[in-house]
């Protein structure tokens, strides 16, 4: 695997390589000393071009963790800001001969155009409403750490799917691991045709019950203004999960940031079944996986069928 | 009734040498005079001057061409080109852009007038028709403005306009948004004459689309364009044109919806026209799953396989009048960007006869001979006379091998562009020679001519 661009991409197989190497860096966390060398004097570009706190935050600490050099460009401030083209930046960049570039842009594609015009590995760290393959793979991390396999599972997905790339990667993520999809959200918010990617569509939250695990997206207090919904206010009528829709044996996620009060209620968040904060937690670990993943295991024999992985690096300061 | 003018009569382009020739031993294919069988086909002073039994024909000093094994059929016309002068130059010109007709075997083009600034004044048209005295390789007409700057707000001096030689009245580019104005335009059209083109989307439904509306754009995350953006404005605008009693020129159908809305204009006595482009014939929106915005970024955008389907059913019904290519160049800088960001459009002159000979004739979904027709049908929407072998005509003529495959891009592109829809892809069918007004307008650089004797 050359490049992590989209969830679509990968097969069960890769999925699970993936999270299992996550496994073995949610082991090296718990030593007192948590850096690898795997990646050093290797050099990953962090490039976003939309605020964000987690995904940036996780990736460039995940690259610090396997000892690359890290360079981080954010839009606001650097020559992006002055007009200079994706292509050119692009260019600009991988004049420092890159290992990876991790990129956030506002449009979809974005990310397969820059692994066209440079060596390194891309990786997608969210294309416009496209796809957020990290996103998907810690929330399947989280998922299986809770429940196992996810054969079989019902999985509601609650909220803007119009306007949401998590939604788009987790229903095929979901789907690839053998869970059953519901999207939910009002009429005007789901994408006309969505049900052809082989998910269930509903309109209302009857039938939340039968789910095992709730999936709730964000809503942005600004779609009222192109009349996608009437009112925020409405919208948390119909849509907000809270204590009494969310029954005791379901399972509550969210990629955040939460809009309190919006499409969660600040008892679900603050519950035992939220796994909000775990899904933070794994964020971590999983994007070390990915770059080791891209920059460090290919060429080694994939652990498909039997399962043996490479034990896990030594953490520096300790004889390997 | 005034008599139709011929396309080199009403249209600007370069003069230059009418060189005699004869094309010995071709299979000629015009559908509409119903010519179907091998002649030497004689062009003598700009015109037909015979079609004479294979090998028969007397060349005197006449350049010969072995034409045995080749096909002639009418050059074809194109009512839909964007030349992008003036202001783009960068993109295209009116001399690369005829240059890229001349290639693709067209004898004749009408150019757009979303330019920067705009065709609106008669100076714009006049300035144009003298450019293609000096550079245009096929006779070449010019549409203006329907409003001023396309603002959509008051209309154009037409009458002038109209004076000036301006082929019609187009906002290509935009649809003429308020009803008002439209029907003004309309009603002022039995004073200056005049097609009335019209890009039909609602703009309140297409919003910031990018692509067709549907589970493609569903999976890509991109905002989707319904099809009922193009049909309810088609069925607003014909309903116009029928109480005004004008003639409308529908551009670039996409979608079943819109088919259907002709079908019920033409039902109910509307004046009205259309065309579909090959683009639209032979892609879906499937191929937008590459999110390659240099080939299948345009507007209206690539639908679904049913829409393609209807607009195939509407070219063969009739329905569907002619073949347009709306080849609209844009430079690498605006397409090699996000899919979203980048601009809307794909060239088309040099490929539109082999993507559709490829795509559409060869596996049986349409007759050549109907394809052949529809690419010449465009010039009598707008007045002109049909491109035509039958003998005393002028002479618009191009020879093309059936046989010989090429890869688009490969040798470049006459066209000062790229974004060919078909970039990369092998194609059956290619066009060796291209006679326009009466004059070579283009030959195939590897196919020699005079060899034959």
């Amino acid at each position: 695997m050359k490049h992590l661009l989209s969830i679509e991409q990968l097969g069960r197989a890769e999925i699970e390589a993936i999270l299992e190497r996550a496994e073995s860096f949610a082991e090296v966390g718990r030593r007192d000393i948590k850096k690898v060398p795997t990646l050093r004097g290797r050099t990953i570009v962090s490039l976003f071009y939309e605020s964000s706190t987690r995904t940036s935050s996780s990736f460039e600490l995940a690259a610090k963790r396997l000892s690359a050099d890290l360079v981080s460009v954010k839009s606001a401030g650097s020559s992006v800001d002055k007009g200079e083209s994706l292509k050119d930046t692009v260019a600009t960049l991988s004049a420092y001969d890159p290992a990876a570039i991790v990129i956030r842009h506002p449009y979809a594609g974005a990310a397969q155009l820059v692994a066209g015009w440079t060596d390194a590995s891309v990786v997608n760290a969210g294309d416009g409403k496209h796809e957020h393959p990290s996103q998907a793979l810690l929330d399947l991390f989280t998922l299986r750490r809770r429940v196992g396999s996810l054969e079989g599972k019902r999985i509601w997905i609650v909220g803007d799917v119009l306007h949401s790339r998590v939604a788009r990667s987790n229903l095929i993520a979901f789907q690839e691991m053998g869970a059953s999809v519901t999207l939910c959200g009002p009429p005007t918010l789901i994408p006309r045709g969505v049900e052809e990617l082989g998910c269930d569509v509903s309109y209302t939250l009857d039938g939340l019950g039968d789910a095992d695990v709730v999936y709730a997206l964000r809503m942005q207090r600004e779609r009222m203004k192109d009349s996608f919904v009437p009112s925020i206010r409405e919208y948390a009528a119909r849509y907000q999960i809270d204590s009494r829709r969310l029954g005791p044996r379901q399972l509550l996620m969210h990629p955040g940031p939460v809009n309190r009060g919006v499409e969660l209620s600040g008892d679900v968040i603050d519950s035992p079944q939220s796994l909000i904060a775990e899904q933070v937690e794994s964020g971590l670990v999983v994007r070390m996986a990915i770059l080791y993943e891209l920059l460090a295991g290919s060429g080694r024999p994939r652990p498909v069928g039997d399962g043996e992985l490479p034990p896990a690096p030594a953490p520096i300061g300790q004889p390997a | 009734m005034t008599e139709v003018p011929g396309i080199a009569e009403a249209l600007a382009f370069r003069e230059g040498d009418r060189g005699d020739l004869v094309l010995r031993g071709a299979s000629v294919l015009d559908p509409v005079a119903g010519i179907d069988a091998p002649h030497d086909v004689v062009i003598r002073d700009g015109r037909i001057a015979e079609l004479a039994a294979p090998g028969a024909a007397d060349a005197g000093d006449a350049e010969v061409v072995d034409a045995e094994g080749l096909h002639a059929f009418p050059a074809f016309f194109d009512p839909h080109v964007h030349l992008r002068t003036p202001g783009r130059e960068d993109e295209e010109d009116v001399e690369t852009g005829t240059r890229a007709a001349a290639a693709g075997g067209y004898c004749g083009i009408l150019a757009m007038a979303n330019t920067e600034p705009t065709v609106s004044t008669a100076a714009d048209v006049e300035a144009l028709r003298e450019r293609a005295r000096t550079e245009a390789s096929v006779p070449a007409g010019f549409l203006a403005t329907v409003t001023g700057g396309m603002r959509g707000e008051e209309l154009t001096e037409m009458a002038e306009l109209r004076d000036a030689g301006a082929a019609g009245f187009s906002d290509d580019g935009l649809p003429v948004r308020s009803a008002r104005v439209l029907r003004r335009a309309l009603q002022y059209q039995r004073l200056c004459g005049g097609v009335i083109a019209l890009h039909e989307e609602d703009p309140e439904l297409s919003g910031d689309g990018v692509m067709h509306e549907g589970p493609v754009s569903a999976a890509l995350g991109l905002t989707g364009i319904p099809s009922v953006s193009e049909s309810t404005m088609i069925a607003r605008d014909a309903a116009l044109a029928g109480y005004e009693e004008a003639r409308i020129h529908v551009q670039h159908l996409s979608a079943r919806e819109s088919v259907a809305a002709i079908a019920a204009a033409r039902e109910a006595g509307v004046s009205v026209s259309c065309e579909a482009t090959p683009h639209h014939l032979c892609l879906t929106d499937e191929a937008v799953r590459t999110l390659d915005a240099s080939r299948f970024k345009m507007n209206p955008p690539l639908r679904s396989e049913d829409d393609r389907q209807a607009l195939l059913a509407g070219l063969r019904d009739g329905t569907i009048d002619c073949v347009a290519t709306d080849h609209a160049p844009h430079s690498a800088d605006e397409k090699e960007v996000p899919f979203e960001q980048a601009a809307m459009g794909v060239t088309g002159l040099e490929t539109a006869f082999s993507a559709l000979y490829t795509d559409l004739v060869l596996p049986g979904v349409l007759e050549l001979g109907l394809v052949v027709e529809k690419l010449g049908a465009g010039a009598p929407l707008f007045d002109l006379a049909r491109p035509s072998l039958a003998p005393g005509g002028e002479a618009n003529v191009v020879l093309c091998d059936l046989e010989t495959e090429w890869t688009v891009g490969e040798d470049g592109y006459e066209s000062r562009s790229r974004n060919s829809w078909c970039a990369g892809r092998t194609l059956r069918g290619r066009v060796l020679v291209t006679v326009a007004a009466g004059q070579v307008a283009y030959r195939q650089r590897n196919f020699a001519l005079g060899v034959a004797s």
